[in-house]
């Protein structure tokens, strides 16, 4: 079934006339995801460069289209006024890739768009293989599978995909949670989706330095998933305190975000952490055979 | 972005927290005529972002001109000394002249960002003027927290909720509700990360007054108010992120390391993952660098030069998974950087996989350069070439 997103989702895209916009809605068309227009605000009524319409307003892409999922694309100062246009125009589902947000103006936006599932920002968006794509992943990594993938980074995840599919480890979605501080959707949200997806049998769980939204995964699974095969991995393990690597979110300050906070918990839930992302496939082949 | 005491000061003034009364001041005859005109007791203080100015001798009274000259002076005479973090400490340029207070008690306040709760966090403890992460861990349970809900905004009653909390000294407790409406107020009116106030002084005579002020602004932020911008070029920068600016990288995108295997990778994530592979080859990176989207020839040159020029790299590891970047422009990239730098040259391994791998080999290969598969082989390589 895969979670979040399927081949019928309607997809608008944010900011579909700006250069990153227009590039990678011609990507997420070609992978198959069902975009279904666009919006930038003073070129309503025009056409995208693919030919799907484009409007002014959210609200006015809602009441033609039936959008429920939203890409946004629009530069860091407009980001989160993109997310509130979405969310009082009735979007339930809205993937932020714009990096640079405002922490802020994250807090601000997460306090007050209920009923809307937002993923980001500064993420890579999501992907449910062989059904439909939203962000910028590169689909042919992808192969349409049962394990889940759960990541903060972007081509870190794209690395550790690629090393599943060649394994015969095709996957059911894989969720870019975003690397900043505050992010939309987290680690033990997505694993609440998992958990009830009759698709997914298996979970890979790319970690980074930062925050403690591992060890909350790791908790949640101890007490509520604690037969699924479960794998995971952090990145930045020998990262100084104090600075952040990249993303803004992956910094360790003082005794918090370390990574061996974050393999303690994971490995009293019973998850292996593997060293480097070449094992992940074989922690995995030892809890379930690969489909290949 | 870190500020200034005396900047952080100014932002406390203007959202009503009660400051000592101070001067700013860039030369030690600047302190002597404002002490010779306002006679008293005074304390001069180095405005500097590191922290430890008191054991430093950076910290000192003054009664009169004589003596504010004498002290000021010697404050600026020489440069914060040395640490882990700043190996070249940092150089003294101004001042703050301040009353002095007469202490009665010491408290802890500060408003953070709780990640967990994606709410903000405001800490108030009666152990003051001391590190918080030592109270934290000495004296876990003397810190009151209260998540703010961000659309109802902060209220006089959690103020007065955390007063008893915390264990306040009574003689906090009319003034703290207050305080903490102007430290919420201006952390977010200016978008900032963290605002503590560490000590927040209850005096002699009863008044409750910030003795210091850290303001940790969020970078992504600084566009909403062009004063920073102003602010942000008198700041002491840190190198790595001046260095990272001028080869065209966003500002954590390059950080340096005394390790002998130069690394750049596409993607934060993979980046740390790359200087993870190094290690587990047994070897040391010389710095983090996440190349980000395009690597087209100047940004690759730009780059290779930076680590070249700027850490002790004795071979250099570049790891690409083309993803969106197309392995072929990467590999053009890569070779026209080469053929081009005038700096140093050192081993190269190059990884290369993803879109367009074949055509990248390809292009690789007529240049003599023959890239390694996976990012394990490729770590192992690079730390045989830099002779462990």
């Amino acid at each position: 079934m895969s979670i979040f997103l399927d081949k019928n989702s309607k997809v608008i895209v944010q900011g579909i006339t700006g250069g990153e916009g227009s590039y990678h809605t011609g990507r997420m068309l070609d992978y198959g995801t069902n975009i279904v227009g666009g919006v930038t605000p003073g070129k309503g009524g025009q056409k995208s460069a693919h030919g799907l319409p484009v409007f002014n307003t959210v609200q006015e892409a809602v009441d033609a289209t039936g959008a429920t999922h939203t890409c946004i694309f629009v530069p860091p100062p407009f980001a989160a006024d993109a997310l509130f246009e979405a969310h009082a125009a009735g979007i339930t589902f809205a993937v932020c890739i714009t990096e640079g947000v405002p922490v802020h103006d994250v807090l601000k936006v997460v306090a007050a768009t209920p009923g809307m599932r937002i993923i980001g920002p500064n993420c890579p968006g999501l992907i449910s293989p062989g059904k439909s794509s939203i962000g910028i992943m590169p689909g042919h990594v992808f192969k349409e599978g049962n394990v889940g993938v759960i990541s903060r980074s972007g081509t870190l995840t794209y690395e550790v995909v690629d090393l599943l599919t060649r394994a015969g480890f095709g996957q059911s979605t894989a969720v870019g949670i975003g690397g900043d501080p505050i992010i939309g959707t987290t680690f033990v949200d997505c694993l609440r989706e998992f958990k009830n997806d009759s698709q997914t049998e298996a979970l890979v769980l790319c970690g980074e330095i930062g925050g403690s939204d591992e060890e909350d995964a790791a908790a949640f699974i101890k007490k509520h998933m604690p037969n699924v095969p479960i794998i995971a991995f952090i990145g930045g393990r020998n990262a100084p305190p104090g600075k952040s690597l990249g993303h803004a979110g992956a910094i360790i300050s003082g005794k918090f975000g370390t990574p061996q906070s974050k393999i303690d918990a994971f490995e009293a839930a019973g998850v292996p952490v593997a060293d480097r992302p070449s094992q992940i496939p074989g922690l995995l082949a030892e809890r379930m055979p690969a489909k290949v | 972005m870190n500020l200034m005491e005396h900047q952080g000061k100014e932002l406390f003034r203007r959202a009503g927290i009660p400051v000592p009364r101070s001067q700013h001041v860039t030369t030690a005859d600047e302190a002597a005529s404002f002490v010779g005109a306002n006679p008293g007791n005074w304390v001069v203080k180095a405005q500097v972002l590191m922290g430890g100015r008191g054991k430093a001798g950076k910290i000192k009274f003054a009664k009169n001109a004589d003596e504010a000259k004498a002290v000021a002076t010697d404050i600026m005479s020489s440069p914060m000394p040395p640490n882990r973090q700043n190996p070249n400490g940092e150089p003294i340029n101004s001042l703050l002249i301040e009353e002095t207070l007469a202490v009665a008690k010491e408290a802890y306040a500060a408003i953070a960002i709780d990640r967990a709760t994606k709410k903000p966090v405001i800490m108030v403890s009666a152990f003051g003027g001391m590190d918080i992460e030592e109270v934290a861990d000495n004296h876990p349970d003397s810190i009151a927290k209260a998540f703010v809900d961000v659309s109802g905004g902060y209220w006089p009653f959690i103020g007065r909720d955390l007063a008893f909390k915390a264990n306040l000294d009574k003689g906090y407790h009319r003034a703290l509700p207050a305080v903490l409406a102007g430290l919420y107020d201006l952390f977010f009116r200016y978008g900032a990360k963290l605002v503590e106030i560490n000590p927040l002084v209850l005096t002699e005579d009863g008044r409750v007054i910030a003795a210091d002020a850290k303001v940790e602004l969020d970078d992504d932020a600084i566009f909403k108010n062009p004063e920073f911008k102003q602010w942000q070029t008198t700041l002491p920068m840190d190198e790595d992120e001046t260095l990272a600016t001028k080869a065209g990288l966003g500002i954590r995108n390059f950080r340096r390391f005394d390790g002998t295997v130069g690394t750049m990778a596409n993607g934060a994530g993979l980046a740390m993952g790359t200087m993870d592979a190094v290690k587990n080859a047994g070897g040391s990176f010389a710095n983090f660098l996440d190349v980000g989207g395009g690597a087209d020839a100047e940004r690759v040159r730009n780059c290779y030069e930076l680590v070249m020029n700027h850490t002790g790299a004795k071979a250099f590891f570049i790891n690409i998974f083309g993803g969106i970047t197309r392995c072929d422009e990467v590999a053009k990239g890569i070779v026209e950087a080469l053929r081009t730098t005038s700096s140093r040259k050192v081993p190269l391994v190059i990884r290369l996989t993803g879109t367009n791998e074949d055509e990248g080999r390809r292009i690789l290969a007529e240049a003599g350069m023959k890239p390694v598969q996976t990012m394990d082989e490729g770590a192992a390589e690079a730390v045989k070439m830099a002779g462990a």
